[in-house]
């Protein structure tokens, strides 16, 4: 049976030009400028310092607080610097610089083979903790704490995000075409650690290879692939619980509320090398996209790649870029430079041909209503955009439920008057936040 | 800002546009709407120029230029930039010329022009803000101002000389025969008058549907105007409940209570076919209730202001002063909008209770 959501939108998925590529290995980048702040929450702290030799997979930032995630050296070489550098999402931020020796030695002892079958669900999740993984669909929470909910929390089903709603981007769909043995390891081995007796795989069907293959991976386990219709945003965490188990996630609550889990497909894999081999997460796909790019690619990026390799692999552009976007176009973000480098979280790098950039004027909101159609949330998107115009950023949150929204863009893609929505909503959101933290530090 | 050694040797692009996500749109714009409503008007707007001969055009000209003219002035004057290119103007301009009588003297759509967008629209703060149909209150203001020119309607040339290549030759004529409309001589003469004056009931629905009949320029041609509507439909610009549900109000009422038998009220024998095919409700129905600006944001609230429309056309048509009745209606609704909005919007994600969980 196909699932659906109300609401939503059809981009052009523009998927055709990656999605029977092969993922490719890139070639072993000179220098590596590792972010360590690669998960929401406290940045970690560098635990190496210039002229250290490094050995692939050491770790080389550690979490202050014990709630973030380690970050660990890609490749074997010399850490030259600790310094400030271009982050996809951070702007300028700290970043471990090595040198590789070509050599991609692994650190000696780490690797491990182990079967997870053996293994007790907080063994399990100290090893997913220690290395280093998060979730890979964009939002990167650290996954140790995803997998610990709080006692009272009781999770009967596990879902995973096989959606892969964004155009684009494909390197969800690879994972699953070319490690699907791991992606179904991993999810044993999550449901083992949550308890859950039951897992579903939600891939939307445009991707029919996938869905028959993962079935017939799926037999004889607990998991059953579920079909959803191709819209954009069936992979918003809420969106997915909706469409496979018609349960809402209430306002301001998370999935474990309805008792669920989500996983995204990178992160299983992930999950599943981590706790039987010990490799952290140090390289992960990416989609190398957009009209620009001569050649698209899938490859297997280390963490710490910059942008410029990856389009020099691709064989450099042709016409002129109006925007590089890291993540899909909907939901990514837009790089100052082509000299961000890949993080944990990094789906795919998009380019947008210039003549594709639309900067058309904004208008005045036509009350046309297509925003609120397309509103999976079922908000007032025309509403939000006006009283954040007018500054009016505390009645949207206690009239108009602000705080719900997930900005996800469909307003913004179906206003014919070109308002961008989501950019007001996001105003508001931070103008309360610093209200917020005003009152807060006030009354201390 | 500094760069860093890479063995990568590509050309960096010399400069990138920052915007927050989402970073591509579905292309519609208000001016394609706009102009895409303008040419689904289009062909109505041509028959009623053979319909009814030059002094149709002229009319429908005056209201256009004059609604452009208006909307560029004022903007010019407010020092905002004159978006007259977008169509909306244009587009008021051509609904109101298919309100108004062909060969009306030529200040009366000047001035219902002014009023529809100056007073109508720009002093409401221009697009998107007005809370009236801007071509409807044109039309309320010059009806109100010159009741007699506006309740002279000219006659169809093609229903006089009952043939199309009379109507056509006679295009360039100015000469505008004028009678009453079929709601006009319903409201004074009464039914039987009514059908006899068409020689028949067939006949009578066969020369509303085609357009034979006097009125507006847009009463008439009532095919023309649901196969643009139906584009619209297609196209989703309007939601097809809106014009169903007007439509269908009317017939359904006008059908209990429209029928009356030597004077006195008999239920269930009104003419639902002639109140759908005359009197502008179809062009009200389809372009004019479902106007973006001024109708309600949500579905069941557009589908509420339909009804409502439909329901006041009616009291109007059996019970009021007018023989029409679709202009006021959707004017009235327009004021309720706000408060139709206040009360239906959609009911957030996760305020739902919770379903019984599937096993
Ligand atoms: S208001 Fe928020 S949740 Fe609703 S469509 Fe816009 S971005 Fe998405
Ligand atoms: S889509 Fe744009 S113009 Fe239409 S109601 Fe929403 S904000 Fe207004």
């Amino acid at each position: 049976m196909l699932r659906r959501i109300k609401g939503g939108v059809h981009p052009h998925d523009e998927k055709k030009s990656t999605d029977d590529k092969k993922i490719a290995v890139l070639p072993l980048p000179k220098k590596l400028f590792v972010p360590v702040h690669q998960h929401i929450g406290q940045p970690s702290v560098p635990v190496v310092k210039a002229g250290d030799e490094v050995k692939k997979g050491q770790l080389i930032a550690e979490s202050a607080d014990g709630r973030g995630t380690p970050v660990h050296s890609p490749t074997s070489g010399k850490v030259t610097e600790i310094g400030n550098y271009p982050h996809p999402l951070y702007g300028k931020s700290p970043c471990v610089v090595i040198e590789s020796d070509g050599l991609d030695q692994w650190q000696e002892g780490l690797l491990t083979d182990r079967s997870w079958e053996v293994l007790s669900a907080a063994e399990m999740i100290d090893i997913i903790f220690k290395n280093g993984i998060v979730g890979m669909g964009g939002a990167a929470f650290p996954t140790h704490i995803k997998l610990s909910p709080p006692k009272d929390k009781k999770i009967d089903t596990l879902i995973v995000n096989a959606a892969e709603c964004e155009p684009y981007l494909t390197s969800d769909y690879r994972t699953m075409i070319e490690y699907a043995d791991d992606v179904i390891k991993g999810t044993q081995i999550v449901m083992k650690i949550l308890g859950v007796q039951k897992g579903f795989i939600g891939i939307e069907n445009n991707k029919p290879k996938a869905i028959s293959l993962m079935k017939e991976k799926c037999k004889g386990k607990k998991i059953e692939v579920v079909e959803l219709e191709t819209k954009y945003p069936q992979g918003a965490e809420k969106m997915m619980i909706k469409a496979i188990l018609d349960k809402e996630v209430p306002s301001g609550k998370l999935p474990m509320d309805v008792g669920c889990a989500v996983q995204n497909v990178g992160s299983l894999k992930a999950v599943a090398d981590a706790v039987e081999k010990n490799i952290p997460l140090i390289e992960r796909v990416v989609t190398v996209t957009g009209r620009t790019v001569k050649n698209p690619v899938n490859v297997m990026a280390k963490v710490g790649t910059p942008f410029t390799e990856l389009f020099d692999f691709c064989g450099g552009f042709r016409g002129a870029n109006g925007k590089i976007i890291m993540g899909g176009p909907m939901m990514g973000m837009a790089q100052v430079s082509l000299d961000a480098v890949v993080v944990k979280a990094t789906s795919g790098i998009v380019s947008i041909a210039d003549n594709e950039v639309d900067l058309k004027e904004e208008l005045a909101c036509i009350r046309c209503g297509r925003c609120i159609d397309v509103c999976t949330m079922r908000l007032l998107p025309n509403v939000l955009s006006i009283l954040s115009e007018k500054g009016q950023h505390q009645t949207a949150q206690t009239d108009y439920n602000l705080m719900d929204c997930v900005e996800c863009g469909c307003c913004y893609y179906v206003c014919p008057s070109r308002r961008n929505i989501v950019h007001y909503i996001r105003q508001s959101k931070a103008k309360n936040a610093m209200l917020r933290n005003a009152i807060k530090t006030g009354s201390k | 800002m500094e760069t860093k050694e890479t063995t990568a040797n590509i050309q960096k692009p010399e400069k990138l546009v920052i915007t927050s996500s989402p970073h591509v749109h579905n292309t519609e714009s208000v001016t394609k709407i706009m102009w895409i409503v303008n040419l689904t008007l289009l062909p109505a707007a041509i028959f009623s120029v053979i319909n009814f001969g030059l002094p149709a055009l002229i009319t429908m000209l005056l209201c256009i230029a004059g609604s452009a003219a208006c909307e560029a002035a004022i903007q010019y004057w407010r020092k905002v930039k004159v978006t007259v290119s977008d169509g909306s103007a244009v587009l008021t301009g051509l609904l109101l010329a298919m309100c108004l009588p062909a060969g009306i003297a030529w200040y009366v759509p000047v001035i219902a022009s002014v009023a529809a967008i100056g007073i109508a629209k720009h002093t409401m703060g221009g697009l998107g803000h007005n809370v009236f149909n801007p071509a409807h209150i044109g039309r309320a203001f010059v009806m109100a101002s010159y009741p007699v020119a506006m309740t002279t309607w000219a006659v169809s040339r093609i229903g006089n000389s009952a043939d199309f290549a009379g109507a056509m030759g006679k295009v360039a004529d100015f000469d505008v025969v004028t009678g009453a409309t079929p709601l006009g001589i319903l409201k004074q003469q009464g039914y039987q008058a009514l059908v006899d004056s068409f020689g028949g009931q067939s006949a009578m629905y066969k020369a509303l549907f085609i357009g034979n009949t006097g009125g507006s320029l847009g009463e008439t041609s009532a095919i023309l105007l649901i196969l643009g509507g139906l584009v619209l439909v297609i196209k989703k610009y309007i939601k097809w409940q809106v014009p169903v549900v007007m439509i269908g109000t009317v017939a359904l009422f006008t059908w209990i209570f429209g029928g009356k038998v030597d004077g006195k009220l008999v239920y269930f024998t009104g003419d639902p076919v002639l109140h759908i095919l005359s009197g502008g409700l179809i062009i009200g129905a389809f372009f004019m209730a479902t106007d973006m600006v001024t109708t309600p944001l949500t579905t069941q609230g557009q589908v509420l202001f339909a009804f409502g429309c439909g329901l006041i056309t009616v009291l109007i048509r059996l019970y009021g002063g007018y023989p029409e009745g679709v202009c006021y209606s959707i004017l009235l609704m327009n004021a309720l909008t706000p408060l139709i909005d206040r009360y239906i919007f959609p009911k957030k994600f996760g305020s739902l209770p919770e379903p019984v969980t599937r096993s």
